[in-house]
């Protein structure tokens, strides 16, 4: 078995035990006193997210209070997790808009699929990740709940400037 | 008179202490109940703050912060870890052998705290009723009794390894017992310039040799000798870089895989009990045990209480000087190979060891043959030039890839060549195949 190692020819000073390891224990030392912690300490302190961050979902609301979403289906369809349910309905003015819209964030795969195609800019992906619950049920949000989330929502990728410049 | 005269005659007048008889009867009782239970408090609280120590300071070795959010500075974490431990779960594996298993980790524990027993912790008390002697059972065999006592915590490892009934526990077992037996005999050979010295095996007489301006202490009167009891403490305490029976990245956790809650947390408190006490062993042996340096003030009559507390703050000063010195290594070293661990032991450091006692007798013997007595600072200083000069020559001129092999040292040029002849025999008995894999 060790016929195969290579075994390199190495100046006589680097093989000391002593000395390498009395090196080490000056470089931990070092970074025992004056060492810069790296930890951020977290409820306090957080990253910042990128711009691009796809998190907790957002439907954004018109000047009047209401959802802009139109209930045309397209984020239901395009969804590759499944994870929305949109159930459609109509005024007597003949304006579509959802009797029922659940998006299951335990099963959101934060694709952002459903922010790209939406044609009305009403379902958006949010710069948010601070989601936790004690059940299962609680992570499947319904249109008030959607619409009542505040955080930033996240900006689409742009073809023309790859780099978000 | 010369400042050494003055030195020489205060040593002296240090040998006429004069102390009244201890306590006897019911008075001795009760002191030595109060005494039993300031200690292990005193040893428990201290375990607990190790542990916290530990991860403090290891976390920030790496430049992280540690436990910081239970009280001040994460001061009681251990106490939420304590409690989150005994409200654990405990598991026992179906196929293990449950008398075994669960004694296992008191073995462990126990072995660790009995240690504590002979070591003197201050200078001793006038008090009223009389001398107390600071340690709680002033044995006369008080090292030897360490040593027996010490060999006992392999039992708690091996048996927890076998009665697991776990190959990575077995393994871990297996080599705990080969790694202690092994550094167990170096650090009975390490020990053996000091009780020459002292001319006695129990502790309190020992610290009572090294007492005086730190001039005598056996750390330099004996060094080579500390730094291979060093060593092989940290073998017996299972402390990296020997901490090969539990070696995560190839046993799993090693001896305590099984273990959970309360009875890992023995395992646990054990490890750092077996620290503390290592590094009271090496505060007592080579540092001069409670003995303050630079003065004498603490070695002579009258015996006060201050004297004793102020010598007991002392003696967990160094206590924890090496309880750092035991962290700050283990964040600095990597494990060694099994071959390594016993080459070290067996073949560098056991022999130079026993040379090593033939050198300090020998100096010893020369020098009283000239006239120098033990107790004078002629004495002291002779074996410091000795230990500076060996030290100088083993890890400066010796240590080239010899004490440790490293996997990049070079190797002997006739084994090297004995290697490549195994080679050729093989590749001709045995026509090359295009499996590969041989080589």
């Amino acid at each position: 078995m060790a016929i195969g190692v290579k075994v390199l020819e190495r100046p006589i000073a680097e093989t000391s035990y002593v000395r390498a390891a009395v090196k080490g224990m000056a470089l931990t030392l070092k970074h025992l006193l004056n060492g810069e912690s790296v930890t951020y300490q977290y409820p306090e302190q957080k990253w910042g997210l990128s711009p691009r961050w796809r998190g907790t979902h957002r439907m954004l609301t018109t000047e009047d209070g209401k959802a802009k979403c139109v209930a045309c289906g397209l984020c239901p369809t395009v969804c590759p997790a499944n994870c929305i349910k949109l159930v459609p309905g109509e005024d007597e003015n003949g304006n579509r808009y959802p009797l029922v819209f659940e998006i299951d964030e335990f099963r959101c795969i934060f694709c952002g699929y459903c922010q790209e195609v939406c044609p009305e800019e009403a379902i958006h992906l949010g710069r948010h990740y601070e989601n936790s619950e004690y059940s299962r049920e609680g992570f499947v949000y319904d249109l008030e709940r959607l619409m009542a989330q505040t955080h930033p929502v996240s900006e689409l990728w742009d073809p023309a400037d790859p780099k978000g410049e | 008179m010369t400042p050494f005269a003055l030195l020489q005659a205060a040593e002296h007048a240090n040998k006429l202490d004069y102390l009244p008889e201890p306590p006897s009867g019911m008075a001795w009782f009760l002191m030595t109940l109060v005494k039993m239970l300031l200690i292990f408090t005193l040893y428990m609280v201290g375990v607990m703050y190790v542990i916290w120590a530990e991860r403090r300071i290891c976390a920030f070795i790496q430049d992280r912060l540690g436990p910081n959010r239970v009280g001040w500075q994460g001061l009681l974490q251990s106490i939420a870890d304590g409690v989150k431990n005994i409200m654990k779960e405990e598991t026992y594996p179906g196929q293990a052998y449950l008398p075994l298993f669960i004694l296992a980790p008191a073995i462990s524990f126990t072995s660790a705290l009995l240690t504590w027993a002979v070591i003197p912790w201050a200078a001793p008390w006038a008090s009223k009723w009389g001398t107390l002697d600071m340690a709680l059972a002033p044995m006369p065999i008080g090292f030897i009794y360490t040593i027996a006592i010490g060999s006992l915590g392999v039992y708690g490892i091996v048996l927890a390894g076998w009665a697991s009934n776990n190959k990575y526990s077995l393994l871990g077992g297996l080599r705990s017992s080969a790694q202690m037996i092994s550094y167990e005999i170096v650090m009975g050979m390490a020990i053996i310039p000091v009780l020459l010295l002292a001319g006695n095996v129990s502790l309190s007489e020992i610290v009572k040799q090294q007492a005086g301006w730190g001039l005598h202490w056996n750390v330099l009167s004996c060094t080579v000798a500390f730094i291979f009891f060093m060593v092989s403490a940290f073998a017996e305490t299972n402390r990296l870089p020997f901490d090969l029976p539990e070696a995560e990245s190839e046993l799993v956790a090693g001896y305590h895989s099984e273990y959970s809650a309360m009875k890992f947390s023995m395992f646990f408190i054990a490890e750092y009990a077996n620290m503390m006490t290592a590094s009271a062993l090496m505060a007592t042996l080579f540092f001069g045990g409670w003995d303050i340096p630079f003065t004498l003030w603490d070695n002579v009559a009258p015996h006060t209480l201050i004297k004793t507390l102020l010598t007991f703050g002392f003696f967990w000063a160094k206590i924890l000087f090496f309880v750092f010195v035991f962290i700050w290594i283990r964040w600095t070293l990597p494990r060694f190979r099994y071959d390594q661990l016993m080459a070290l032991g067996w073949k560098f450091m056991l022999p130079t060891s026993l040379a090593y006692i033939m050198v300090i007798a020998t100096a010893s013997l020369i020098m009283q043959w000239v006239g120098i007595l033990p107790d004078s600072w002629k004495f002291a200083v002779g074996m410091l030039g000795l230990n500076i000069l060996l030290v100088v020559l083993i890890f400066g001129v010796i240590d080239r890839g010899r004490l440790i092999s490293p996997a990049y040292s070079r190797l002997d040029k006739r084994n090297l060549d004995k290697l490549r002849r195994v080679r050729y025999d093989r590749a001709r008995l045995e026509p090359a195949t295009n499996e590969g894999g041989a080589d």
